[in-house]
């Protein structure tokens, strides 16, 4: 098909000899398998925090926002930095999924899942600093247009705190649907591999029995392109809307129309370095190498730079209009931002934001894994120290110099805000687990234009599929009766094998045992079905016998898709389907 | 009621693709094809009519912006009009730059929930549906042209073997 024609200059997407089948088996071994010691360490980790945290939150509650450092002068700290911080990192995800996908961008498609899962845990965040700080979150209904007992009491429309309801509350809303509508496919993959009936169970219920027929394909495609045109609009709406909290007041070095640019461009900004954080670990951690490539790091760390950028500009805007303003309050506002006693705060932003992403314009540099990762860090702390300047700074010395202070946070302030970065770990981690990470039928779609197989059967001029005839089966009978031979000529001279192979997992007899269907163990096709019979193996009971020694002997015998058999662990499932006849 | 099925697997796209318009040009009814995943151009091969989803979004959008403006004309200037900075709030239309965020926030919300609902109602996908598609391996490398059988079992399976299929199966289906 023309379609899958790619330019040769592109780099692979998927390295590595990956075929369909291939990407099942990747994506799903993270689910199928076992968690090792170092996710349960790191859950454990997580976990504490955020149990710290419920506690810190259930004290705030229980006693009042005094439990907080706030003081008259500072009525507004860590919880709105917090917020607007986990708002802005839950940017990356739909800016991924919808503004490339609108892009046609396919690298997106090894990244959007894990993106948007950020997006949704760190969006839920975000949402709870807001109720925490109403005090009494009961009664957090009050924020909606619900006709009430007192008469005429509304909401105020006018309100952009308002606003930030409705934006965040869709945010979150349609990014879900999103998410969970990408998923359906992938969850119908790891359903129909599943063998244990419990985990059968609860991927037909997550799937929502999705069954890939062409109708369900041409509508998912389109729901999906208009969820990324109306997403699009959204994710610059939602901190748009957050940057009005600020923008609309009155208060020196908040009352800035630069606001809403800037802020999406450093929600962006600080999204993309936190995807980068987690998605070198994660790469890692569930050996997904060949699909995250250094590629993707590298043009996300571009992102990184190009948006880095475009805050420093902004940076340096607000510094020029609260000078050319001729406004003696905002003058002061920035003066005290840069030299008065949070110039640390300040300065850690600059050399964090506006400095550090500017090595990406190396290539050395964006394409080492452990730099990315260090900046992708440094990023994260710089975001935080923007939003903390922003509001602190602004604050903490006002219109009146006798109520002048300074703001330092409580255990309760600093407990609360670890909390919600254990919440976001441990959901992030479950996630990991059970969900499948990347978009497993996506990514098939572009296997034949962007995988490296197929490139190179194409720079070698061969065909990208051929059509065989298969052999005309119907006189057969329906349950086949598996014809026992003796191993063929070729397999002759590596006889010393063969008999090793069977004297470790057991011969075959014919008169009293009956051949398994072999195919049903996965990664064993109908050629290999053949193969391994011609070395006399017919059996889940001899499959499941074997150990590493055996697979390495059948690599040296058969001579094709060596470390298949481990990868896949024939033994394991052979063992399950023995037990199950 | 119960009709006799041929199913006919396919392990590439490709390959699927040419089977398809091969079916088609000797004039069977392709009843179903299930995919892994999609592929670009079937829809059109297999003579699916364009999907109308997109044009249920644009419906569900002017739905909440209506529900929007109805709402914030309601509580903002009949019920309860307010006098906010010295700008009364006697009239929509003069105090609509306030309301625009909500507009969009609520156009978006309608657009996105609902269409997506549609889709999810109109394909069949809820929590605790079965999935009805005929083999595991559809979800992971194979596609199945599904194509009804009537009285032409032996041309049915000579055309679809030359069209590269891998399996082909005969199978009683029953019609939801």
């Amino acid at each position: 098909m023309a379609s899958h024609y790619e330019a040769p200059i592109r780099k692979p997407l998927v390295v590595g000899d990956k075929g369909y089948h291939d990407v099942s088996v990747d994506i799903a071994a993270p689910v199928e398998g076992r968690a090792n010691k170092h996710w349960w360490i790191v859950f454990s980790i997580s976990l504490a925090a955020f149990l710290w945290g419920v506690g810190c939150i259930l004290y705030t509650i229980s006693t009042g926002i005094g439990t907080w450092g706030l003081n008259k002068t500072v009525g507004w700290a860590w919880d709105i930095t917090n917020f607007v911080w986990w708002v802005g990192i839950g940017h990356a995800g739909t800016l991924i999924s919808a503004v490339l996908l609108l892009f046609r961008q396919k690298w997106r498609m090894a990244i959007n899942r894990s993106a948007e899962a950020m997006t949704i845990f760190s969006v839920v965040q975000a949402g709870l600093f807001p109720i925490i700080h109403m005090g009494r979150p009961w009664l957090g209904y009050w924020v909606l247009p619900i006709p009430n007992q007192f008469g005429s009491l509304w909401v105020n429309f006018n309100s952009p705190l308002l606003w930030d309801v409705f934006a965040i509350s869709t945010y979150l809303s349609v990014s879900l649907v999103f998410w969970w509508t990408g998923l359906l496919p992938d969850f119908a993959m790891i359903r129909d591999r599943a063998v244990k009936p419990f985990q059968k169970k609860i991927y037909s219920l997550l799937s929502f029995g999705w069954t890939g027929r062409a109708k369900d394909w041409q509508r998912f495609e389109e729901v999906s392109l208009v969820l990324a045109g109306l997403a699009t609009p959204l994710v610059l709406s939602v901190h748009t809307i957050v940057s009005f909290d600020f923008a609309t007041s009155v208060i020196p070095g908040w009352h800035t129309t630069i606001f809403p640019p800037y802020f999406v461009a450093g929600a962006i900004f600080s999204g993309f370095a936190m995807v980068n954080t987690l998605l070198i670990i994660m790469r890692k951690v569930c050996h997904l190498e060949a699909y995250i490539t250094v590629q993707h790091i590298e043009l996300m760390n571009i992102v990184i730079m190009l948006t880095g950028s475009i805050v420093g500009c902004a940076y340096i805007t607000e510094l020029f209009m609260a000078w050319y303003s001729g406004v003696e309050y905002e003058q002061y506002a920035f003066l005290n931002r840069a030299t008065g006693p949070y110039w640390w705060a300040y300065w850690s932003m600059m050399t964090c934001n506006v400095f550090s992403p500017q090595f990406m314009w190396f290539k050395k540099l964006r394409t080492s894994i452990m730099f990315s990762f260090f900046i992708s860090i440094v990023v994260n702390i710089g975001m935080w120290f923007e939003r903390f300047v922003i509001i602190v700074t602004s604050l903490h010395r006002d219109y009146l110099p006798s109520s002048w202070t300074m703001f330092s946070p409580t255990f309760v302030d600093i407990g609360i805000f670890v909390g919600t970065i254990g919440f976001f770990f441990v959901l992030f981690l479950l996630y990991a687990r059970t969900f499948p990470v990347i978009a497993q039928a996506e990514v098939k779609s572009i296997l034949k234009s962007s995988g490296e197989r197929y490139k190179n059967l194409r720079d070698a001029g061969k065909p990208l599929y051929q059509i065989n005839i298969m052999a005309d089966d119907r006189s057969k009978p329906v349950v086949e009766k598996v014809v026992v031979k003796k191993p063929e000529a070729d397999l002759g001279e590596k006889k010393e094998e063969v008999s090793a192979l069977l004297g470790a997992i057991g011969v075959f007899d014919a008169s009293k045992e009956t051949a398994d269907d072999l195919k049903r163990v996965k990664g064993i096709g109908p050629k290999m079905e053949e193969t391994l019979n011609e070395i006399g193996i017919y059996t889940f009971a001899q499959v499941s016998r074997m150990t590493e020694k055996e697979y390495d002997l059948l690599d040296s015998i058969t001579g094709s898709f060596p470390g298949r058999a481990q990868r896949d662990d024939w033994a394991g499932q052979a063992e399950k389907l023995n037990n199950k006849k | 009621m119960a009709s006799k099925v041929i199913h006919a697997y396919y392990d590439d796209d490709d390959v699927l693709m040419h089977a398809v318009k091969k079916v088609k040009a000797a004039k069977h009814h392709i009843e179903e094809v299930y995919c892994p995943f999609p592929v670009h151009g079937l829809d059109k091969a297999m003579g699916l009519a364009p999907t109308r989803i997109a044009i249920t979004s644009f419906i569900y959008g002017c739905l909440g912006l209506t529900v929007a403006t109805v709402m914030m004309n309601y509580i903002m200037i009949e019920d309860w009009p307010q006098d906010i900075g010295g700008k009364p709030s006697f009239s929509y239309i003069e105090n609509m730059p306030a309301f625009v965020p909500i507009m969009f926030e609520l156009t978006v919300f309608f657009a996105a929930h609902l269409m997506v609902i549609t889709f999810y109602l109109r394909s069949r996908l809820w929590p605790f549906k079965e999935a009805e598609n005929p083999d595991v391996r559809t979800t992971d490398d194979h596609f199945v042209m599904e194509v009804e059988i009537h009285d032409n079992e032996n041309e049915l399976w000579d055309l679809l073997r030359n069209t590269g299929a891998v399996e082909i199966n005969i199978s009683e289906k029953n019609s939801h």
